[in-house]
C-alpha cells in the first residue's frame, strides 16, 4: 500500500506492506535510527515518537495507520540554534547513562509538558510510566524534565 | 516481531466497516487503536486475514450528554475520556478508570469501543462500565441494538458481539452525586490489574465490579445484595469474592486474589481511589 508521512516535517512516500511497523519504517525506510526498539511488547517506550504531536509508541502501531498523519523523531526536535530544551536538560542534568531510553523518554517528556506545561513531581513520574530506564534509576530524568518545565521547555 | 501478513482497507463509516468485515467474513476484524490487537498479532495469537481500520470514523468519537446519562462514541480515546469535562463531572468513576489504563502513550491510542469489544477480564473500562450499568450499541448488518453490560460478557474475550457487529457507542448513567472509589492493585506502574475494583454507592444503591477476578469482568453480586440489605461497608467486603472463581498465575494465588478483592472492595466503598 502507498503511503504518505510527514517525518520531522517532510512529506515521505513509500510503498508498505500492511503489517509492517511505524518502528521498522522509520529506522528502515525513512533511515531515522534514533527511535529505538527496546522491548517490542509495547512496554518500554523506546519506541515513543510524537504522532500529530502526541506520544505514541511506534511499535505498536502500523505505518498504515499512520499515513497522511505528521510523525516526529528525536532528529526533528534540535532546531537551528541547537538542541531543544529538553535534550539540554537532559544533557545538564545527567538524565541518560548508556542512552539507549533517551530518544523514547524526551519524546514522552516534551509530549508530557504539551498536555500539562508545569507537572509536579508527581505527575512527571506518572506521566513518564510508559518510558522504563534500565540505568538511571529515574531521579535524573525527572529532574531533567522539570528543570526543562521551569524554562518553559515544553515548546 | 511482525504480524503474520493481511489485508488492509480503511472504513470512512461505521456502515462502511460493517460491510467491509461483513463481506470478508470472519477472517475480518475490526482496528480501532490497535493497543490490543496488534501486540497478539505481533505475537502471532491473533492472525486476521483483513483488518478493516475504523480508526479514522471521527464522527464515532464525542462525548454527549443526553439527559440521564452520557452517550460516548465508541472511537473516543482512553485519554479523551479521561479528560472530558462530562465524564469528570457525571462519571468521574470512569475518567478516573480511564486515566489507569496502561500509559499515556497506550491512552493516546486505546479506545473505550476497543476496550469493551476486547472483553479482557483484566481491563479497566469492561469493568468500570459494568459497575456503572452502562449499555452498548452495536450496529451490524442485521440492524442495530442495545446490550446491556451485564449480558455482555460472555466468556475470557468473549463477548456478545457478533463478528460482524461495530460497536458505536457506550451508554453510562449519570452517577448523579454518588460516592465512589476506584481501586486498582498493581506491582509495576504500567501493569493490568492484578486485582481491580470499580464501585459506587448512594444509599442502599450500589455497583461494584471486579477486574481480573474470572474469565469474565464480574458484579460482586453479594456484596451488592449485603449493601441493599443495610450491611456496612466492612461486612459487605467480606462477600467481594464469594461465588468467583479467580485463576492463579505467576502474579497471585486464587486464595491470594480473593483476599485482595475483599480488601480492594473495602477500600473502594470507602470511597477511597488509587
Ligand atoms: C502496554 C499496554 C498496557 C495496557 N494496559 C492496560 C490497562 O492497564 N488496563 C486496560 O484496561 N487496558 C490496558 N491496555 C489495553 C488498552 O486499553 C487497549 O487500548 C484496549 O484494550 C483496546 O482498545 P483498542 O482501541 O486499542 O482496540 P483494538 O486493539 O483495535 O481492538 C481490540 C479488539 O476489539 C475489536 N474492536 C475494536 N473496536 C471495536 C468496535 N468499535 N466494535 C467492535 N469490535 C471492536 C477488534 O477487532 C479487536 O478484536 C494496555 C495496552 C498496552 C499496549
Ligand atoms: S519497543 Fe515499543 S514499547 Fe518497547
Ligand atoms: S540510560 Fe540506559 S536505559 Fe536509560
Amino acid at each position: 500500500m502507498r503511503i504518505s508521512i510527514e517525518v520531522n516535517g517532510a512529506v515521505q512516500q513509500s510503498d508498505v506492506e500492511p503489517r509492517t511497523l511505524l518502528v521498522h519504517w522509520l529506522r528502515e525506510q525513512a533511515g531515522l535510527t534514533g527511535t529505538n526498539i527496546g522491548c517490542d511488547s509495547s512496554s518500554c517506550g523506546a519506541c515513543t515518537v510524537h504522532l500529530d504531536g502526541e506520544a505514541v509508541k511506534s511499535c505498536t502501531i502500523l505505518a498504515v495507520q499512520a499515513d497522511g498523519c505528521a510523525v516526529t523523531t528525536i532528529e526533528g526536535l534540535a532546531g537551528p540554534d541547537g538542541l531543544h530544551p529538553m535534550q539540554q536538560a537532559f544533557a545538564d542534568h545527567h538524565g541518560l547513562q548508556c542512552g539507549f531510553c533517551t530518544p523514547g523518554m524526551v519524546m514522552a517528556a516534551v509530549g508530557l509538558l504539551r498536555e500539562n506545561p508545569a507537572p509536579t513531581e508527581d505527575e512527571v513520574r506518572t506521566g513518564l510510566e510508559g518510558n522504563l530506564c534500565r540505568c538511571t534509576g529515574y531521579h535524573n530524568i525527572v529532574a531533567a524534565v522539570l528543570a526543562a518545565a521551569a524554562r518553559g521547555g515544553g515548546r | 516481531m511482525i504480524p503474520a501478513p493481511f489485508e488492509y482497507v480503511r472504513a470512512g463509516s461505521a456502515d462502511e466497516a460493517v460491510a467491509l468485515v461483513s463481506q470478508h467474513g470472519d477472517e475480518a476484524k475490526f482496528l480501532a487503536g490497535g493497543h490490543s490487537l496488534v501486540p497478539l498479532m505481533k505475537l502471532r495469537l491473533a492472525q486476521p486475514s483483513v483488518l478493516v481500520d475504523v480508526g479514522r470514523i471521527r464522527d464515532l468519537s464525542y462525548v454527549r450528554d443526553a439527559g440521564d446519562h452520557l452517550a460516548i462514541g465508541a472511537l473516543t480515546r482512553h485519554m479523551d475520556v479521561e479528560t472530558s469535562p462530562l465524564v469528570r463531572e457525571h462519571a468521574p468513576l470512569l475518567a478516573r478508570a480511564a486515566s489507569h489504563v496502561g500509559d499515556s502513550q497506550v491512552r493516546h491510542r486505546g479506545t473505550i469501543g476497543g476496550s469493551i469489544a476486547h472483553a479482557d477480564p483484566a481491563s479497566d473500562l469492561p469493568a468500570t462500565t459494568l459497575a456503572l450499568g452502562a449499555s452498548y450499541v452495536a450496529t451490524g448488518p442485521r440492524g442495530t441494538r442495545t446490550i446491556a453490560a451485564s449480558d455482555f460478557y460472555r466468556g475470557f474475550l468473549d463477548s456478545a458481539l457478533e463478528p460482524d457487529e461495530l460497536l458505536v457507542e457506550v451508554r453510562v448513567p449519570k452517577m448523579a452525586g454518588a460516592e465512589w472509589g476506584f481501586q486498582k492493585f498493581v506491582r509495576r506502574a504500567q501493569d493490568w490489574a492484578i486485582v481491580g475494583v470499580a464501585a459506587w454507592r448512594r444509599g442502599r444503591d450500589s455497583g461494584v465490579a471486579l477486574v481480573n477476578m474470572g474469565p469474565t469482568p464480574l458484579l460482586a453480586r453479594s456484596t451488592m445484595d449485603a449493601l441493599r440489605d443495610g450491611a456496612g461497608a466492612d461486612e459487605a467486603a467480606q462477600r467481594a469474592a464469594d461465588g468467583t472463581d479467580p485463576s492463579s498465575d505467576v502474579n497471585a494465588s486464587a486464595e491470594y486474589r480473593a483476599h485482595l478483592a475483599r480488601v480492594l472492595v473495602r477500600r473502594a466503598l470507602e470511597g477511597r481511589a488509587t
